[in-house]
């Protein structure tokens, strides 16, 4: 039986004059990995921030777990489980590594503990004094996903974790997401790298133009995979 | 009697001692300040107009109720912050999409029409208010006497900025006020009610203002334009320091309150304008300012 | 209904209809002076210019000024010194204070003009407060009591001024030419520089303009242009005081442009002609002149930014549904 999380119908979006997102349908069920597969400027970025509702110009329709996402206010939206991992990562300059981590508040029981979190990114142990920025990139990165985990929510959007990272790094963040998935949590993922995401995920979507054009199923990958190549243009 | 450079040193301890109680107030009024520019963006003009509040309803309590300085101390703070409140509500949240100059003429014209409003109910005479008796009389320090009221604010005021600047750098509420003013759209994305939290920190800083109105109270006279000629200085010791740094605003609002007492012990006349011509040659030397990031 | 507007507008655009309009102004001007008390008239002029020569920073250039009035004031105390305690004719007297603005203003923009919007603000108040308090402190300012009976002099030696109608011609013709240098600065191609810089300034550094310069220009012509304004009015009323220097007066210049309409020519007209007229009238109402103005500035940030003159453009603008291209 399919437990659905998130469903999203016909949603459009806004920044300011320029419409972004065109009416968009998808839905993810409970423990997936889905992935936004799609060009640049296809739309997605603007969809995970329609999503935590940063972007607060939209129209059509968010439920998740029964909550109507559209007239959820923005700081409301976390506690719902949703986690956000942003584009360019949001790490602060301001804060430490250690602020970074705490910073944002716990919004369910059973997140993770410190000393868990040092087991999954080790990288990050020992650091809590440095300036987030003055991380490496992948190291930000980790710090990214660890400060989401802490807080218990189960319900991660990651937008381009391995977007200019060396390939290890990448391995890295791979073997982070296959643990996250094995402890249930439930993923969406917007990637460019199609091997890295077709390692991880369950479904593929892909974006064009502010739209949900397709979507395939990760078993059936093989046979279509000329077919995203074509969507992606590589 | 022992001199320095031909000045007493007694009278040179005296002046030093009225600059730090100057440099109090405009580390605390310069402190708020710049924490209202990190979180809104807004240059608050109207930041002396409400440290002019902050000692009127000092005297009034006083005066019409009598409600003694322990209790303003508590309710006068209380009553500018709440005020600072609604104005953020009310009016500067519906600035912040528009340029911030917009912002700043804003609080401007709060500032003017507070100022004319207390000129038209109470005049422009300057009103005395009594030192607390438990703070009256003074240190005799051997080398120079002390109103132990003046220990009082200098105390007082060096504490606050303290607490806040601790509060700011060192608990998690302060990571979320650094955090929200670097990117508050993440923030929010995290949980955290970030406009709450902006009208909030508006309300505090605008309360410290009020406290430090109540320090003055009884040292100034209060009168309505005791906070336009004092917030003006203040903009130097900003524009000196820069808006980045809150240690860097407390540190610049003191040392330039001590340069401005050495003035007046050797050149008197030139008192009013030394912050200025500061102003002026770290603007030459140094055009971002002392602890400068360029907004 | 939008064609009878389109006939309307092109009615006013339509030059002799400009000049008849110039002309009925000229007439009311010629004739004012017989019927409405010359000296608010004269006050309503320096107003003008002076809200205007601030509008050419502030509106055109994009620069806040909070310390325009240690211009208007300072070459108020040196024209009314250099006329009364060193009886320089009224030319030279007036000069005198515009050199000092200019020079004053060279000062100002030379430390100010590198920093941004509201430091550049905070800059300019605090400086114009030093001029303030050195106008407090000096001896020739007299402080508090001002310097009184000031000689108006003789135009050229040959127009006795002490004649108040003789004086009112005399401001107006000056502050017609100031008005019409404004004219031309701001449709030069110099004013299309400082539009360019105001609206996008970063492509203007990447076209190779010398912004810094550009805007120090300006700066100096304002402040030039804020002491001649400031000179007239001291031999108008024969008394330079402290409030001609005060932060209160620098507050109320950028409401009167603000209140006409920032970057519009005729904005700084209308706004300083009501904000005089409103202060005349405060002044013997017994209400709070600073209140008063202060809650119109409020009220002005929140509702209507672009001015009473801004504002009338926009509106016919949209209703005939064409971009307001013109700036005037």
């Amino acid at each position: 039986m399919t437990d659905l999380r998130l469903d999203v119908e016909d949603l459009h979006s806004w920044y300011g004059e320029s419409h972004i997102l065109h009416g968009a349908s998808f839905h993810v069920n409970r423990g997936e990995v889905v992935t936004l597969l799609g060009r640049n400027g296809a739309g997605k970025t603007t969809m995970m921030r329609a999503l935590m509702g940063v972007v607060r110009q939209r129209k059509g329709k968010i439920i998740l777990d029964g909550n109507d996402l559209l007239s959820t206010p923005p700081h409301r939206v976390a506690k719902l489980g949703l986690g956000y991992v942003p584009e360019e990562r949001g790490i602060f300059s301001s804060l430490n590594v250690a602020e970074n981590l705490v910073l944002p508040p716990v919004v369910k029981p059973g997140g993770m503990s410190i000393s868990d979190i040092y087991k999954l990114f080790p990288n990050l142990k020992g650091r809590d004094g440095t300036i987030g920025t003055r991380l490496s990139g992948g190291e930000q990165q980790m710090l990214a996903i660890a400060r989401i985990l802490r807080t218990g929510a189960d319900f991660i959007l990651l937008d381009e974790p391995t977007e200019g990272l060396a390939p290890v790094i990448v391995d890295d963040i791979a073997h982070a997401l296959k643990t996250l998935k094995s402890m249930g949590l439930t993923i969406i993922l917007v990637e460019q790298n199609t091997r890295f995401a077709t390692g991880c995920a369950d479904r593929h979507y892909v974006m064009e133009q502010g739209r949900i054009v397709d979507e395939f199923s990760n078993d059936m990958l093989d046979a279509d995979m000329s077919k995203i190549d074509a969507y992606l243009g590589v | 009697m022992p001199e320095l450079f031909g000045v007493p040193v007694v009278v040179l301890l005296g002046q030093i001692m009225l600059g730090l109680i100057n440099g109090s107030f405009y580390a605390v009024l310069s402190l708020g300040l710049a924490i209202i520019f990190g979180m809104l963006n807004v240059i608050n003009f109207a930041h002396g107009a409400l440290y002019m509040m902050g000692a009127f309803i000092t005297w009034i309590l006083l005066s019409t109720v009598g409600i003694n300085y322990w209790a303003a101390l508590i309710v006068a703070p209380l009553v500018v912050g709440l005020f600072g409140v609604v104005v953020e509500r009310l009016a500067l949240r519906h600035l912040y999409k528009v340029d911030h100059l917009y912002s700043l003429l804003f609080t401007f014209g709060l500032a003017l029409a507070l100022e004319g409003l207390f000129r038209y109910i109470y005049g422009s005479a300057g009103k005395p208010y009594p030192v607390p008796e438990q703070l009256t009389g003074v240190f005799k320090l051997g080398f120079m006497i002390l109103p132990i009221y003046r220990a009082w604010v200098i105390i007082a005021a060096l504490l606050v900025c303290l607490l806040v600047w601790l509060v700011i750098e060192k608990t998690r509420l302060g990571a979320w006020l650094r955090a929200a003013t670097e990117n508050p759209s993440l923030v929010t994305a995290f949980g955290i009610n970030v406009p709450l939290m902006v009208t909030l920190t508006y309300g505090f800083c605008v309360g410290l203002a009020g406290f430090a109105g109540v320090l003055a109270a009884p040292i100034y006279q209060v009168s309505p334009g005791m906070g336009s000629s004092l917030i003006i200085v203040v903009f130097a010791v900003v524009v000196i320091g820069g808006l980045g740094s809150v240690g860097g605003s407390i540190l610049t609002g003191l040392s330039l309150g001590v340069i401005e007492g050495l003035t007046k012990t050797f050149y008197p006349s030139a008192s009013t304008i030394v912050i200025f011509v500061v102003m002026a040659i770290v603007l030459i030397i140094r055009p971002a300012g002392l602890f400068g990031r360029e907004a | 209904m939008t064609t009878l507007l389109h006939k309307t507008l092109s009615f006013a655009n339509n030059r002799a209809v400009r000049w008849l309009a110039l002309l009925v102004l000229a007439t009311a001007l010629l004739v004012a002076p017989f019927t409405v008390y010359p000296l608010f008239l004269m006050n309503v002029f320096c107003f003008v210019l002076f809200a205007s020569a601030l509008n050419l920073v502030l509106g055109y250039a994009g620069l806040l000024s909070l310390g325009h009035a240690a211009f208007f004031g300072g070459a108020a105390y040196v024209t009314a010194h250099t006329a009364k305690a060193w009886d320089w004719p009224f030319e030279i007297a007036v000069l005198a204070g515009m050199c000092f603005a200019a020079i004053l203003g060279l000062f100002m923009g030379l430390i100010g003009i590198k920093r941004y919007g509201i430091y550049f603000a905070m800059i300019t108040l605090a400086l114009a407060q030093m001029i303030y308090f050195l106008a407090v402190q000096m001896p020739f300012t007299n402080g508090e009591d001002g310097i009184q009976a000031i000689p108006r002099g003789t135009l050229l030696g040959l127009i006795d001024l002490s004649d108040i109608r003789a004086m009112y011609f005399v401001v107006l013709g000056f502050v017609i030419l100031g008005m019409l240098l404004i004219w031309r600065c701001i449709h030069s191609p110099f004013g299309h520089i400082l539009a360019a810089i105001r609206e996008n300034e970063p492509r203007a550094v990447s076209l190779g303009l010398d912004v810094a310069r550009y805007k120090l220009i300006a700066f100096v012509l304002s402040a030039t242009l804020s002491g001649l304004a400031g000179s007239l009015k001291v031999l108008s009323f024969q008394l330079a005081a402290l409030n001609n220097v005060s932060w209160h007066l620098s507050g109320e210049v950028v409401l009167m442009t603000l209140i006409g309409g920032l970057g519009t020519f005729v904005g700084p007209i209308i706004g300083s002609t009501f904000v005089v007229a409103l202060e005349h009238f405060l002044a013997t109402s017994g209400l709070p002149v600073s209140l008063v103005i202060g809650i119109i500035f409020m009220a002005c940030v929140m509702l209507f930014r672009r001015g009473v003159w801004g504002e009338t453009k926009a509106r016919i603008a949209a209703m005939i549904e064409k971009p307001d291209s013109d700036r005037h």
